[in-house]
């Protein structure tokens, strides 16, 4: 595991925070006053030029939202926040109109490959091969994949700043755009699924979301295409107290195949920042959508102040039969993390799949896990979760699994596993287990385990530091889910666990 | 010539005060083979233990170098790098991590603490199976996670290759013999002697004759009570295999 020696030499870079993605880059922003109001909703809709339905839409939920209560069951604890202290909206000043990589803010690009990302599609089309691939083979022997080709659509605080490979996109009729744009250029598609899988009342977070999302991606893959690439989104707050609400729908129409995956950063400041963003997933008939997750929000410093509030609500609808959707996620950032990402098993033999990696240290709170719905004939579920918890960090795993009255012949798999790094935190499992149809066939296994001295020992032994020793044993631990993620982002996913790590013992 | 280890009246304890090695002289020099046999609680694996580093244990008194240089100033890592191995009694399991990758992410560690070049994938793999031949491991059980479902026999050969592929110039083996049957114990004897070198010393931890049978030493010291009582040539442990320990226990107390 090369990636081990790797991870201890920018380990070894990174001050006492860890955290290596906390650069702001100075830009020009155009806010909306602060505060919340249906003038501030009025404001994002007019910025984006909104149909007059979506402007509805927005005030709707808006006006929902002020009746709701915030929800207090997740074994999560923070200030109260102040809604009327916040930025709703803040986009960075366009110097023109952007028709072109080349005429994006070269600050943005700068941020951005900072961060690793490969937005310009030159680079990535000029050094994408890695030549000694054919060559290197990994840790099982198997030879590594040549790195394919991945289409970004980055969003710096609350816009999209640049899509890539529209072109090549288009010509297989795969629609792969920033929402604010498919509102104006598609705008029926949208009006026909927004909101369908996780409606305007869905929960108070969501429904903020609702009412001021300003962007995020959007993907209709058409019947029978299999999205030619990886699509992937990257967002990064950068504006001080500046909400992120963005929004994704992705359809995969009869028969596609789209995988889709999602990476995200912050600076690093004092105070919080609130992000609660609305993932929206249809698959119809045959359709299989694949959603993967890289969080790495700043967590906060090691005193446990700032940090990301992250209220996220993603959920997936099997809506046709032999349907699928696969959700894996990686989460190692954020101060809370509020998160289930779930699937609607409607069609017959649909089935979901959740696998999970949240790793917490520090100060960092973590309520994650999944909803499995079994409503059709035949569905079936799998669960793969793999909480790590170290420092003074509290992980729980909550999920649910249904079966409804009608759901015959429904099954689930769910394996929750816990490792204890340390002393001083917490890991809790929460498992939901309703089947309302005789015939369900529902397991449920978990474990809890602590990082053995033993074990640490026998690595350190053999030569390698504590560090690496940790990273060793955490990266064992939860490699059934780092092989659900493509090959790009399992290599900087074993990275990352590590560097979240950083510290955790001795 | 310096010794390759030199232990000077070595005093120590474990964690809460229960002393376990007291006053312990003795000196390696290269090529030489050292069994040490005793009665259970002797204090064996805990020497082990105290030259590898591993914590829980206090040092009170005395003084270990290796090839000359300070080894208790050092973090057990850096005493890897430097050339100390330790065959455990009982391998560790890792879960999740192929053997492969665990000898890889050994290998290179220890390359770099000591400012030389990782070694390339390929040629990682091409070595470790050349050494995994001689000890009858197949590529299979490389690919498997580190110790875990290993036979009793699977884990000690794999140590022995560990040991192989990192070329330590101390080699430790604490009680190598246990779990294994007549023909395992064979395989690893084969492969601790491929690794007989003038360049290396090895200490060997045994309460049987057995194993000296096949892994043949140059001295044989006694350990009763944290300490070496009596020192001899190849013949001692034969010679214990007949009487036993317990005249030594009570000279001992």
């Amino acid at each position: 595991m090369a990636a081990v020696q790797e991870t201890i030499d920018r380990v070894k870079g990174i001050d006492v925070d860890q955290y290596r993605y906390g650069f702001e880059t100075v830009i020009e922003s155009e806010k909306a006053p602060k505060g919340l109001s249906e003038d501030t909703i009025r404001f994002i809709s007019a910025k984006k030029n909104e149909p007059a339905w979506m402007l509805e839409w927005r005030l709707e939920a808006y006006r929902r939202w002020l009746t709701m209560t915030e929800p207090t069951w997740a074994r999560v604890g923070y200030p109260k926040i102040d809604y009327q202290d916040l930025y709703y909206y803040a986009a960075p000043k366009p110097k023109k109109k952007v028709a072109s990589l080349d005429e994006i803010d070269p600050e943005i690009l700068k941020t951005y490959e900072k961060l690793g990302i490969p937005l310009r599609e030159v680079e990535l089309l000029e050094g994408v091969e890695r030549p000694a691939a054919a060559a290197e083979t990994d840790a099982d022997g198997e030879a590594a994949a040549p790195r394919s080709k991945i289409a970004v659509d980055a969003v710096f605080d609350s816009v999209s700043v640049a899509t890539t490979f529209k072109e090549e996109l288009k010509k297989a009729g795969v629609i792969f755009m920033p929402i604010s744009e498919a509102l104006r250029e598609h705008p029926d598609l949208v009006q026909k699924y927004l909101g369908t899988v996780v409606p305007t009342t869905d929960n108070y977070f969501a429904t903020l979301n609702s009412a001021v999302f300003s962007d995020g991606s959007f993907v209709y893959v058409p019947s029978g295409v299999r999205c030619p690439m990886e699509l992937s989104t990257y967002f990064r707050i950068n504006e001080r107290n500046t909400g992120q609400f963005e929004r994704t729908l992705i359809i995969a129409d009869k028969g596609a195949y789209v995988s889709y995956l999602e990476g995200c950063t912050a600076p690093q400041r004092d105070e919080n920042q609130l992000h609660a963003a609305v993932v929206e997933l249809v698959a119809l008939d045959d359709a299989e959508i694949k959603y993967s997750t890289v969080q790495n929000w700043y967590p906060g410093n090691s005193e446990g102040v700032g940090g990301i509030y992250n209220f996220v609500t993603k959920r997936g609808d099997c809506r046709g039969a032999n349907s699928k959707i696969s959700w894996t996620q990686v989460e190692t950032g954020s101060a809370i993390t509020w998160k289930y990402p779930s699937c609607i098993l409607r069609g017959d033999n649909s089935s979901g799949e959740f696998y999970s990696i949240a790793i917490s240290n520090g100060f960092q709170q973590v309520d994650s896990g999944t909803k499995m719905i079994h409503l059709g004939k035949n569905t079936s579920s799998r669960i793969i979760s793999k909480g790590i918890a170290a420092g003074k960090s509290q992980n729980t795993y909550r999920g649910l699994v249904s079966a409804h009255r009608k759901a015959s012949g429904a099954r689930n798999f769910t394996a929750c596993d816990s490792l204890l790094i340390g002393d001083k935190c917490g890991a809790h499992t929460v498992p939901y287990i309703e089947a309302k149809n005789s015939s369900a066939v529902f397991e449920h296994e978990a474990t809890t385990s602590k990082i053995s001295e033993d074990v640490l020992f026998y690595c350190i032994q053999r030569g390698l530091s504590q560090e690496e020793a940790v990273g060793l044993v955490v990266n064992g631990f939860v490699k059934d889910v780092l092989q659900q993620l493509p090959m790009e982002f399992a290599v900087e996913a074993q990275k990352l666990i590590s560097i979240s790590l950083e510290g955790s013992v001795g | 010539m310096t010794a390759l280890l030199e232990i000077k009246g070595l005093h120590a304890e474990i964690a809460g005060g229960r002393k376990i090695i007291q006053g312990l002289d003795l000196t390696v020099n290269k090529g030489e083979i050292h069994a040490i046999m005793g009665p259970n609680g002797a204090g064996k694996s805990t020497l082990s233990y105290v030259l590898a580093g591993k914590p829980g244990y206090e040092i009170t008194a005395g003084e270990v170098y290796l090839n000359g240089e300070d080894l208790l100033a050092m973090e057990a890592n850096e005493r890897a790098a430097k050339g100390v191995f330790l065959a455990f009694q009982y391998p560790l399991e890792i879960p999740g991590v192929a053997t492969l990758t665990f000898l890889r992410a050994a290998f290179n560690a220890q390359r770099k603490a000591r400012g030389e070049e990782e070694l390339s994938s390929p040629d990682l793999i091409k070595r470790v199976r050349e050494i995994a031949k001689t000890l009858n491991i197949d590529a299979e059980m490389l690919k498997r996670p580190l110790n875990v479902g290993f036979s009793g026999g699977e884990k000690k050969r794999n140590e022995t290759l560990q040991m192989a592929l990192l070329q330590p110039s101390l080699c430790v083996l604490d009680e190598t013999d246990s779990g294994l049957d007549i023909d395992a114990l064979k395989v690893v004897a084969n492969g601790v002697n491929a690794l007989r070198s003038g360049e290396r010393g090895m200490i060997v931890i045994t309460h049987y004759q057995r194993l000296l049978d096949y892994i043949v030493p140059d001295i044989v010291h006694v350990f009763a009570a944290g300490r070496i009582v009596r020192t001899g040539g190849a013949d001692l442990a034969r010679e214990l295999e007949a009487t036993g320990y317990g005249q030594y226990q009570s000279e001992a107390a």
